[in-house]
């Protein structure tokens, strides 16, 4: 998260338009920050039962209510949030690593490597993102290792696709030739000339993969293939209400659920404007 | 025309190499996992009690004796003669399975294709054609909060308001519950359709429209749009003849590789409403270990997107008429 924050701040003299986004990124990273700092520190809250105060509507003691348990809704979101964060940002980050690695072997590699990454890619794209990560997730026993890996396992190949397409188009690059051509090595040009590049892209691919991973995290866990019920996961909170709406317990679903589409779009508003920062064509907008 | 079908057989024999690759991983992935199908399907304390002749009776019913390269070898072989098998959970072949199971999802994937299709190209011609102004920025706004909502708890949402607090819409299932199969209507399934397509619907739109979008802002800022203006001709005009028909291409490869996302959400929101489609099927047999199930039901899905992704290049070259040169050219 800190790189987005230098991005912001560093550049922000020119323009107004262009501070307004840095402090909007500064806000976002700090609104991000602490929903997962207050996660960790409430997930003793979280896990509190308390039978007198069971099935409570939201009011000012608990903003977001109560489950049957007794349990503060309010705590048990937070703690979901940080987790469901923590598990983004670091599948995200995994994902974009492979993403990186593979769409540069696979441009620079030669046509036998293009070939058989293309078709990795077209592999992972051909099953749907969900049953991809279900089956990641059962190889790895379910639980927090099965859904990080079945997260980082299977979002890598757009975004690998996208940097496999710029590279190809940056080899015919005039400064590329030459460098072949001064005998430069090939390892020396990826690193030292065609990361750079690439990095804006690979920057913004790997905020707005957030969003996806969060998303998938979710759902894999509402499924019952991730987090373990014991948790405070967003998915298992909305599974477990599941079973209370038709008594009219709204609330175990509304906020819980509102919140993760509050903190999934901030990230994405956030990809959008680093995007925007760092990409030539729209940077004097 | 010679081209288009060669064209077409190395799509099909890169087709069939993928859906190979696909049963591979899957099932590497199925039997690299360490939990127990005995443990999840029959439970500890019953095995506890059963001889050993018993749970080698049960561990051969579930493969777990069979070493997974002759068990995989074993089900290639099948597969290639059309059989994939006998699902271990519902006791039946798998294509039947399958069969009963996508004609119960056909109606709500398909509208929900269709519609999310549709809408999303006009919104998204719409956002690109006013650009800047208020649809661009309401369509945007709310692209940008779909995108961020999980499907599954929109369709919770969703039951909330029509089922429980309207009341206007059935809460789950197919068709009604307790009612025979001979009875129920066409009208009785549509109405418990409706929720599911249309959570599909909405969250399908966004994917679509904002890239709609992108290609109309490009198309509204070309040579040949600028100089539609210079003749006069009317915004209605230049959206229509310009506009629609240069974002048509992109739109189908959209719709078309959609098909993959649409899969992926049925499968979530077929369990928020207890529908009993291949989504749910998927997750039963994730759950229950049904090793041959879930391969099934991997490669049938893998073979709809595949076949989408064709479809989406043949009618590339059908309807521009550059590709089908450029293809001879080559």
């Amino acid at each position: 998260m800190n790189e987005e924050w230098n991005i912001g701040t560093r550049e922000a003299e020119p323009g107004n338009r262009r501070r307004r986004m840095g402090l909007f990124l500064v806000c976002a990273g700090l609104v991000l920050l602490a929903v997962m700092v207050s996660g960790i520190l409430l997930d003793g809250a979280a896990a509190e039962t308390d039978f007198s105060r069971k099935n409570l509507a939201p009011g000012a003691g608990h903003l977001f209510g109560t489950d049957w348990m007794g349990r503060d809704m309010l705590a048990r979101t937070l703690a979901g949030l940080s987790l469901s964060i923590r598990i983004g940002v670091l599948t995200a980050a995994v994902s974009a690593a492979v993403a990186l690695v593979l769409g540069t072997v696979s441009a620079v590699g030669g046509r036998k490597a293009d070939a058989v990454i293309s078709w990795c890619i077209d592999l992972v794209m051909g099953i749907p993102h969900i049953l991809l990560v279900m089956l990641i997730s059962l190889a790895f026993g379910k639980g927090v290792a099965g859904v990080t890996a079945g997260v980082a396992l299977s979002h890598w190949a757009s975004l690998a696709r996208v940097i496999r397409g710029e590279i190809l188009q940056l080899r015919q690059a005039p400064y590329i030739l030459t460098a072949q051509k001064l005998g430069v090595s090939r390892m020396r040009i990826a690193v030292r000339h065609m990361f750079p590049h690439v990095f804006p892209q690979f920057l913004t691919g790997l905020i707005l993969l957030f969003p996806h991973a969060i998303l998938h995290e979710s759902g894999v866990t509402f499924l019952g293939f991730g987090l373990p019920p014991e948790q405070p996961a967003i998915g298992v909170i909305l599974s477990e209400s599941m079973q209370y709406l038709t008594t009219g317990k709204w609330w175990l679903a509304l906020f819980p659920g509102l919140s993760l589409v509050l903190v999934v779009v901030l990230f994405a508003m956030a990809g959008e404007r680093v995007r925007k920062l760092t990409d030539p064509a729209s940077f004097h907008e | 025309m010679k081209h288009r079908l060669w064209f077409t057989g190395k799509k099909l024999i890169r087709m069939a190499l993928l859906l190979l690759g696909v049963s591979i991983v899957t099932f590497l992935l199925m039997s690299a996992s360490p939990l127990d199908p005995l443990q999840t399907n029959v439970g500890q304390a019953a095995l506890g009690s059963m001889s050993p002749e018993q749970i080698a009776k049960l561990e051969a019913y579930w493969g777990v004796d069979t070493p997974p390269l002759s068990r995989y070898i074993g089900w290639l072989l099948d597969a290639l003669r059309g059989n994939l098998g006998v699902s271990l959970l519902y006791r039946q072949p798998v294509l039947a399975v399958i069969g009963e199971r996508l004609a119960g999802s056909v109606l709500v994937l398909l509208a929900a294709w269709v519609i999310s299709g549709v809408l999303g190209l006009t919104l998204g011609i719409l956002a690109g054609a006013f650009r800047g102004r208020w649809p661009d920025r309401v369509i945007r706004g709310y692209c940008l909060l779909i995108s961020g909502t999980p499907a599954f708890w929109l369709a919770i949402l969703l039951l909330l308001i029509f089922s429980v607090w309207l009341g206007w819409l059935p809460v789950g299932l197919s068709v009604p519950a307790g009612m025979e199969a001979a009875a129920v209507t066409f009208a009785d399934r549509l109405r418990h359709a409706v929720l599911p397509a249309l959570t599909l619907s909405i969250t399908g739109v966004a994917n679509i429209a904002l890239h709609t979008r992108e290609k109309m802002i490009g198309v509204m800022s070309s040579d040949y749009v600028l100089f539609a203006r210079a003749r006069g001709e009317s915004e209605r005009a230049i959206i229509l003849r310009h506009g629609f028909r240069n974002v048509l291409l992109p739109a189908i490869t959209l719709q078309f590789a959609s098909v993959s996302e649409i899969i992926g959400g049925s499968v979530l929101v077929e369990q928020v409403f207890s529908y009993p489609g291949l989504g749910q099927a998927a997750v039963t047999a994730g759950l229950g270990s049904d090793l041959p199930l879930l391969l099934g039901i991997t490669v049938v899905t893998a073979a709809i997107v595949f076949i989408g992704n064709l479809i989406a290049d043949l009618l590339y070259g059908a309807a521009d008429p550059r590709i089908r040169k450029g293809a001879v050219r080559r």
